[in-house]
């Protein structure tokens, strides 16, 4: 007998709550665009921000807001993803470039000196408000990997040194995460294209002299990039050169021109994989 | 006789006060004095000579760059060789006047006052000849003095607070300073006495200087405005807050300055140097530095021309120990490690510590095992674990209703805390971050 009370009080219970569920449901039901839940179903959800809105479904709101799709990119999305939201909502599709992430510094261990050794917390924000850094320059890269630890994606890992951050651009997705956290600002979002990226990888704004001490590969603001270069993409303010990506043709001119070995170019163009 | 202290918090670090009886001595002029432009908060300051130019002991060779900011003046006879960026401690460029002492130095000649004189003396007097002279605060902060005496209008003080509590442990050049120039600390309080309309000095000092209580009481002896105040032995009783609770047990409102508790501190130091500015007309341009350390030979207080490198400080009193890790500017709770030694002193160093590898490197951390010690000793009455997870989300905002703007940065939660966390670490992140906005 006690088995049977057990099964109808609890029945009882569930079907109470059921019915009060249902009446809460009903009276506080928000009506929202059917759309925003179908866009966001295409969306990947990592919330990376890249769109330039806060969050996969602060997209997905804009997306069925909008009357065609000009200025809405997920940066995470491949061309045959954003193209399915376009047909979703009726409109074409316009093709976004795709950015990845470069550094601005190519220094190694060897190539750079470093005078101390940082016993601190792991982190480039700390490191980066207590003082200049390991090495001697105040510039570069500190290394704790802040960049590696913001990355939603996985992009990015620390080489083998455990030094520096090395990105793997068949997973990066340009959303800028690390750009943020990057405290000295080293990391640049390139775009990526039919041609390799060339990019100065250095980021020292000091006079020529200066730069020239604190490492090995240190742009000096020389500007033998600026006469090398036949489409005039690079250029020099405050003692740190910069190519135009928009002009650039990756002929490489600058690349043999740098004396500092400043300027890279990346290996391949390709663009990888990218299915998300 | 009761001894004071602040209410809240607090922790009791050894003293290893190693050069207590170290009386100051006169380090070697260098070959090369490197005279940052920045020595004080606030703007730097403005070059007045060009490269070439000969300058006297105690000329002026920088103005202030704005209201907030300071004058600096020559230690020496010599030649301005240029004018170029050098590195602080911290490794970060700042332009700097290079001079190069000459052989002969000849003994500074400054214009003093005499009784009558410095008695005739108003208060904006006073506030000019501080400013003039380059003086900042000496306990570290380097806040020029001349601003704080400045009250804002509609704000009053009515008690000097002078602080020799030096509650840091290692550091001693308070301590030596009140031993042998009491009497002049105590005019050179009156002088700011005068100088902000107050009307009694507070003279703090710890416990543990039984010496310098004793001189300070000397020299305070049928002064009816001057009282001595012992303190407890606890850290951080030299800060600014703390201080003024232990003193006069009035609470200075978050986010308040002292004048709102109706108080202005100042170093020993600084009111020293006020005194041998409007006493003996001379400029600040050099200061007693405790170089110190467990291991180190030639350890003592020393009178350092403003602008000689670390580098020549150590060599002179014999050089770095072997075993030598670490070197902090500053003291070991507060004190920031130096990154070069190529850098030179500022008029904001107090102590030169040498630690081995035996006591610089931080213990790795371990979890946190929520047993609030940091909380306890929290002199704000902060919770220290809190904020330091806060920061490590990111979670500014929080972090700053929380109060993270009230930390002094004393370092107290990182010193008790079992698990060795970088707790300090990232609430001066939060702190720093919150700010930001604000803005």
């Amino acid at each position: 007998m006690t088995i049977a009370y057990s099964i109808l009080i609890l029945g009882v219970i569930g079907i109470v709550a059921a019915i009060l569920l249902y009446i809460a449901a009903k009276k506080f039901h928000v009506d929202e665009n059917p759309k925003i839940a179908e866009v966001e179903e295409l969306l990947p959800g990592a919330n990376c921000g890249g769109c330039g809105y806060s969050g996969c479904h602060a997209f997905a709101a804009a997306c069925a807001e909008a009357t065609s799709m000009e200025g809405l990119n997920c940066v995470s999305l491949n061309a045959e993803g954003m193209k399915k939201i376009a047909d979703l909502l009726g409109f074409t599709a316009t093709a976004a470039q795709r950015k990845v992430a470069v550094l601005k510094c190519n220094s190694t261990c060897e190539t750079r000196r470093a005078p101390n050794r940082y016993d601190g917390v792991s982190s480039c924000a700390i490191e980066a408000s207590l003082y200049q850094g390991e090495s001697e320059c105040a510039y570069g890269c500190l290394g704790c990997g802040d960049c590696v630890t913001a990355c939603p994606f996985g992009a990015m890992t620390l080489d083998k040194e455990g030094a520096f951050p090395v990105t793997d651009w068949d997973k990066c997705v340009g959303c800028g995460k690390c750009a943020e956290a990057c405290p000295r600002g080293l990391i640049e979002l390139a775009p990526l294209g039919e041609h390799p990226i060339v990019w100065v990888a250095c980021a020292n704004r000091d006079k020529g002299a200066q730069a020239l001490k604190a490492c090995d590969v240190s742009c000096i603001g020389c500007g033998k990039c600026i006469k090398a270069c036949p489409e005039k993409a690079p250029s020099v303010t405050s003692f740190l050169a910069h190519i135009d990506y928009d002009k650039c043709t990756a002929c490489g001119a600058c690349v043999e021109a740098c004396p500092r070995k400043s300027i890279t170019e990346s290996a391949s163009c390709s663009p990888g994989p990218h299915t998300l | 006789m009761s001894i004071k202290t602040f209410r809240k918090g607090g922790i009791h670090p050894d003293a290893d006060k190693l050069t207590a009886d170290c009386m100051p001595e006169r380090t070697p002029l260098a070959d090369k004095l490197t005279i940052m432009l920045s020595q004080s908060i606030g703007a730097p300051s403005q070059p007045v000579v060009a490269a070439g130019a000969h300058v006297a002991a105690g000329e002026l060779i920088a103005k202030a760059g704005g209201f907030v900011g300071s004058n600096i003046h020559s230690p020496c006879a010599g030649t301005v060789k240029k004018i170029e960026p050098a590195r602080t401690p911290q490794g970060l460029w700042q332009n700097a006047i290079i001079i190069v002492p000459d052989a002969e130095q000849p003994e500074p000649q400054f214009a003093g006052r005499g009784d009558a004189e410095i008695q005739a003396l108003t208060p904006a007097d006073i506030i000019a000849i501080v400013a003039e002279a380059g003086i900042v605060g000496l306990g570290g902060a380097t806040f020029p003095t001349h601003v704080k005496l400045s009250l804002p209008p509609g704000k009053k003080a009515d008690t000097i607070i002078l602080n020799g509590a030096e509650c840091e442990p290692y550091l001693t050049c308070d301590d030596v300073l009140m031993r042998t120039r009491a009497r002049e600390i105590i005019a050179g309080a009156r002088l700011m006495k005068k100088a902000t309309g107050a009307g009694r000095v507070i003279a703090g000092v710890e416990e543990n200087k039984p010496e310098a209580i004793k001189a300070i009481r000397e020299a305070a002896a049928g002064i009816p405005d001057v009282e001595v105040t012992v303190l407890k032995k606890k850290y951080p009783q030299g800060s600014e807050k703390q201080l003024i609770q232990a003193c006069t047990g009035r609470v200075v409102p978050a986010g308040g300055l002292p004048v709102d508790a109706g108080a202005i501190v100042d170093n020993v130091a600084t009111a020293y140097a006020v005194w041998e500015a409007v006493a003996l007309g001379k400029p600040l341009y050099e200061r007693i530095v405790t170089v110190t350390g467990p291991n180190l030979e030639g350890r003592g207080n020393y009178i350092v021309a403003v602008g000689t490198p670390l580098e020549t400080i150590i060599n002179d009193i014999g050089g770095l120990p072997d075993d030598t890790e670490k070197v902090v500017c500053g003291g070991p709770m507060m004190g920031k490690a130096a990154s070069t030694l190529d850098s030179p002193s500022t008029k904001g160093l107090s102590g030169v510590l040498v630690l081995p590898e035996s006591m610089a490197m931080r213990r790795k951390p371990d979890p946190c095992i929520r047993c609030a010690r940091c909380v306890e000793v929290c002199p704000m009455g902060l919770e220290p674990y809190m904020l330091a997870q806060l920061g490590g989300h990111k979670r500014w905002a929080d972090a700053a209703t929380r109060g993270v703007a009230n930390c002094l940065e004393c370092g107290c939660c990182s010193y008790i805390c079992p698990s060795s966390r970088p707790i300090l670490d990232f609430i001066r992140l939060a702190k720093a971050e919150s700010r930001k906005l604000k803005k």
